[in-house]
């Protein structure tokens, strides 16, 4: 299984970035946390990186293969522990997402179980050997994916759920399927949604509401919303510096180390400091599409594509949010949020991509 | 088995791919297709980034700002209100008072923040409601004099997790006087109302402002008033304050010295306690009010700040009416105090001289109507027709000087016009006549109204201030200052003046001499030493028949009395309503007011005297200095 690597096949351009994203997202933290009860968030964020780089390594020289290899009883470990979070897990902001572990670490099974679900589908998708996805397949695979996103949607943490989607929307784009079946994926959202809108928690339908007219509640769940869009604006062309940004500093912005990370890091750098990010990550995410491109099989692209579609996703919801273009649904921007278990998810992730990568010449 | 599904989906194009090559160049159109989606993306991110950060960003700096910097007001202390000796009468005490701050106001937690303070939660909520329309950032003051009790449930709830829209600030509030003294004078203030904020007058004041609402707090208010100030401060999104940035002072109100002098004003309401009535001294030499009561009473302190519903309703349903100042509002029939304005009328028209005599037999006919007098005075020549009060004799000179002639001289003397006091409604009187009578009832003048209007009763009536000035004005010879309360005003307006003749004048002073001083009416208004002159009058509320019907209507009793005779310093009307008995209290309580005007004038004369001997005397200064201090 483990086998030598050359240190050069590894994807440095990627390590950089992905260093530089972090360090902009720790000095972020702590300029977001000063003088509050978080304010040792920033180091305590140095260690998840730490970790999470030991994990990237360790799932770069893994075979990926290998893990694929196991994938069913992987998942079905998955999905029993996010049963086990239902049935035993934190419950915080009226939510249960973690189980906590030793050290006061709580991990959030869903964000972990991406990971089995991008090699699942990987899996899957290979060995279909088509170059067309028969409907017996997708409604299969659509099957397995849906079982945890369920299990998340009730814990409920609906804005994860909704990230499993990506990996399967761009796994089967890439498996290829007949436009009759989009068609007919279209018409049943057509059906679902109004029906799934009603079947949404008070809360998730107020976040909705305050998404398409925000000053309407400007106290209750638009307040978010409003005052995030307020500290992107506030901080103009440059920025209003590290630890200066009123919205941030003040707490006028929710949870500005974590989900409204992005909001915060905009008030205090600006413009500037936002494409510079935005650039960063789209270098990135072309980086492990290109890791994909390379890839030595299927399998390995699949797998490559499935992170690259769950990064844009989480951007596009994340950064979406704090602009006012996408509704409020508390999920992570991934490397700079604060939260051991989006990093790690995210470093495996990018292991996974560099595992590709390194054997990309095996063949 | 799989592959039987490729199978049958050759691709003749590429022939030497028979089987699928398990590699990623299969997908590299879609791949492409997924780089362009995320370019597309990322570029739908950075607009919304542009557009914020770019476009538009004043627009959210501003609100920024606005959630960063909160102003709380800094209530300017209103000026206090100081007798003419300037001792205080209004004073102003700090007090804590509770404002709710509106950007993080939660109704729900209204009902328990007005169940903690015991106010009432339907006016809360009708003053928050009442809000609404102004801007975020002013607060609501909700509860004024907030006691230990209530500032420990503030400092106790006013947590983020709980009510963190409660804040405190400190504000002065208003002290009166215990007992009503002078209330009505003085006036009570108010939170400024939603009616009169859409007056003109009142455009310069903001909601929540405590104005002035009636007597001199409402007259003076923008002296009194001061300019608030404004606290800005850097507040945490809990409302938390993190950094001073400004404190703009706020601009005390101007002090107000009245001309009130407490030595007398307290005489006054002294005598008046427990009756109906009214007070007024006025010095005629410049119209200074130096006492002005008006009985029955009420405590303005209950208005200090916001008055109670139970407070209010008390206040207004009873019957005593305590709100009206009977001093400037209780409009009367005179009675036999206007026999000296009809006297004069008839004297200075040259339709009767001193020596005139008209016969009383208990009566006299006119136009085949027998009116009454109390009395038989038999021949009555002007002197004993003041001094006895004789009807009759009245009558008579009403019947020859004519209706015209009596209303000219009482509008002379300022009847049935506003004094133009420095007191809000102020009322006018009557003075009735042919003209009046067609303008107001469209019906022509009987001369027998002309005979009761001698007396002054019919439709005659004036208000106890203007009696004072009427009188003080025909002692000064026909000189009509505009009475008023604030010292400084006193010399700085025009007095009307109509050139009596002063022999006439003499003669109607002399008359009321008389009645104090040679066994009148007024003989209880007696003061030893000094020459006091005066009237009274006793004036029917209604017909005879109909107060003998209805026992509590009484009559009411006036006097009005100055001295000394000639070139007065001080005249003091008196109005007991419902009395029934002439002259029985009104001539004391007057008498009580100007005994208290001289004997303090000695005391100060001797007090002076005193001073002056000390300054050339050196050693009687230190034992007087060693000596107990007295006052």
């Amino acid at each position: 299984m483990f086998q030598f690597i050359g240190i050069k096949d590894f994807d440095w351009t990627m390590f950089f970035i992905v260093m530089v994203i972090c360090g902009l997202g720790v000095l972020q933290i702590f300029s977001a946390t000063l003088d509050t009860v978080f304010a040792d968030s920033w180091w305590k964020q140095i260690f998840f990186i730490a970790a999470g780089l030991v994990l990237m390594w360790l799932a770069t020289v893994i075979d990926y293969h290998a893990l694929m290899a196991q994938i069913y009883p992987l998942y079905i470990a998955s999905v029993t522990l996010l049963v086990v979070v239902l049935l035993v897990g934190k419950r915080v902001f009226g939510s249960t997402r973690w189980i906590p572990l030793p050290a006061g670490i709580h991990l959030q099974v869903s964000e972990l179980a991406k990971i089995a679900i991008i090699l699942l589908v990987a899996r899957f998708l290979t060995e279909l050997r088509s170059d067309v996805l028969e409907l017996r397949d997708l409604l299969k695979l659509a099957g397995i994916i849906l079982l945890p996103m369920a299990l998340i949607a009730k814990e409920p943490d609906l804005g994860t759920a909704l990230t499993y989607l990506p990996i399967l929307g761009v796994g089967i784009f890439l498996a290829g399927m007949r436009w009759k079946y989009w068609l007919t994926i279209a018409i049943i959202l057509l059906v679902v949604v109004p029906v799934g809108y009603a079947s949404l928690h008070a809360y998730q339908k107020a976040r909705i509401v305050s998404f398409l007219d925000p000053e309407r509640d400007p106290q209750g769940t638009g307040y978010q919303l409003i005052q995030s869009k307020i500290a992107v604006g506030a901080g103009g062309t440059w920025g209003k510096g590290v630890t200066k940004g009123s919205q941030t500093q003040l707490r006028f912005l929710p949870v500005p180390h974590t989900d409204f990370i992005f909001s915060a890091f905009a008030e205090e750098h600006g413009f500037i400091g936002v494409m510079l990010a935005l650039v960063l990550y789209f270098v990135l995410l072309m980086q492990i599409v290109q890791n994909g491109q390379t890839a030595p099989d299927r399998a390995g692209m699949y797998v490559c594509m499935g992170v690259g579609a769950l990064l844009l996703f989480h951007i596009l919801v994340n950064v979406g949010m704090v602009v006012g273009r996408m509704p409020v649904t508390g999920i992570p921007l991934p490397l700079m949020s604060y939260g051991g278990s989006s990093i790690w998810s995210t470093f495996l992730m990018l292991g996974l991509v560099n595992s590709v990568r390194i054997r990309r010449f095996v063949n | 088995m799989r592959f039987s599904s490729v199978e049958h989906r050759p691709e003749p194009t590429q022939p030497q791919k028979i089987q699928l090559r398990d590699d990623a160049s299969f997908a590299s159109n879609k791949i492409a297709a997924f780089q362009y989606t995320a370019v597309a993306i990322f570029l739908f991110l950075i607009t919304g980034f542009w557009e914020l950060q770019i476009k538009s960003p004043e627009i959210y700096n501003e609100r920024a700002e606005r959630n960063r910097i909160k102003s709380l007001p800094v209530v300017a202390p209103r000026g206090k209100i100081l007798d003419r000796d300037g001792r205080v009468i209004v004073d102003n005490h700090s007090s804590w008072s509770l404002i709710l701050s509106r950007e993080n106001l939660h109704t729900e937690h209204l009902r328990e923040i007005a169940d903690g303070l015991h106010l009432d939660y339907d006016d809360l909520m009708q003053k928050v409601a009442r809000y609404r329309k102004r801007p975020k950032y002013e607060p609501i003051i909700i509860k004024e004099e907030l006691t230990p009790a209530d500032l420990a449930f503030v400092e106790s709830h006013r947590d983020p997790e709980t009510f963190p829209e409660m804040e405190t600030i400190l504000s002065q509030r208003r002290l009166y006087p215990q007992n009503g003294v002078l209330a009505h004078v003085i006036g009570y203030t108010g939170e400024i109302s939603e009616s009169e904020l859409d007056e003109p007058d009142f455009a310069k004041y903001n909601q929540g402002q405590i104005i002035g609402k009636t007597g001199i707090e409402k007259e003076y208010n923008d002296i009194l008033m001061g300019v608030d100030g404004e606290r800005q401060s850097v507040v945490d999104n809990r409302g938390r304050e993190r950094e001073v940035l400004g404190i703009k002072e706020a601009k005390p109100g101007k002090n107000l010295q009245l001309t009130i002098d407490l030595d007398l004003q307290a005489v006054a309401e002294l005598a008046l306690q427990g009756h109906k009535g009214a007070v007024v001294a006025l010095n005629p030499q410049n119209g200074e009010v130096l006492a002005m009561a008006s009985q029955p009473t009420f405590d303005p302190n209950k208005f200090a700040v916001r008055i109670k519903g139970s407070d209010w309703k008390e206040i207004t349903s009873d019957p005593g009416n305590p709100l009206l100042n009977r001093a400037i509002q209780a409009q009367w029939a005179p009675g036999s105090t206007f026999k000296p304005i009809v006297g004069l009328a008839g004297l200075e028209s040259g339709s009767i001289d001193e020596d005139t005599v008209f016969h009383c037999a208990g009566g006299a006919s006119f136009y085949g109507h027998f009116y009454k007098c109390l009395e038989v005075h038999g021949a009555v020549t002007l002197h004993k027709g003041i001094v006895a009060s004789c009807d009759a004799y009245f009558y008579g000179v009403g019947n020859k000087t004519g209706i015209d002639n009596i209303a000219f001289y009482a509008h002379q003397v300022g009847y049935g016009a506003k004094s133009g006091i420095d007191l809000p409604n102020e009322a006018a009187g009557v003075v009735p006549s042919p003209e009046w009578q067609m303008r107001n009832y469209r019906q022509k003048w009987y001369l027998g109204q002309t005979i009761s209007v001698s007396i002054g009763q019919g439709a005659t009536t004036v208000t106890p201030l203007q009696m004072a000035r009427a009188i003080g004005g025909i002692a000064m010879g026909g000189v009509w200052h505009t009475p008023h309360l604030l010292s400084s005003a006193t010399g700085k307006e025009k007095p009307h003046e109509w050139a009596l003749n002063p022999d006439n004048v003499k003669r109607i002073v002399y008359g009321m001499y008389g009645v104090v001083n040679e066994g009148g009416t007024g003989v209880r208004a007696r003061i030893p030493n000094i020459d006091v002159c005066g009237k009274t009058g006793t004036a029917q509320v209604a017909s005879a028949e109909y107060e003998k019907s209805h026992r509590d209507l009484k009559d009411n009793s006036w006097f009005v009395g100055y001295a000394p005779c000639y070139n007065p310093e001080i005249v003091v009307s008196v109005l007991w309503e419902n009395s029934g008995v002439q002259g029985a209290m009104d001539a004391p309580t007057a008498r009580d007011v100007m005994k208290a005007y001289f004997d303090k004038k000695v005391r100060i004369a001797e007090a002076a005297a005193e001073a002056e001997r000390q300054k050339h005397n050196p050693a009687s200064a230190i034992v007087s200095a060693l000596s107990p201090a007295h006052d």
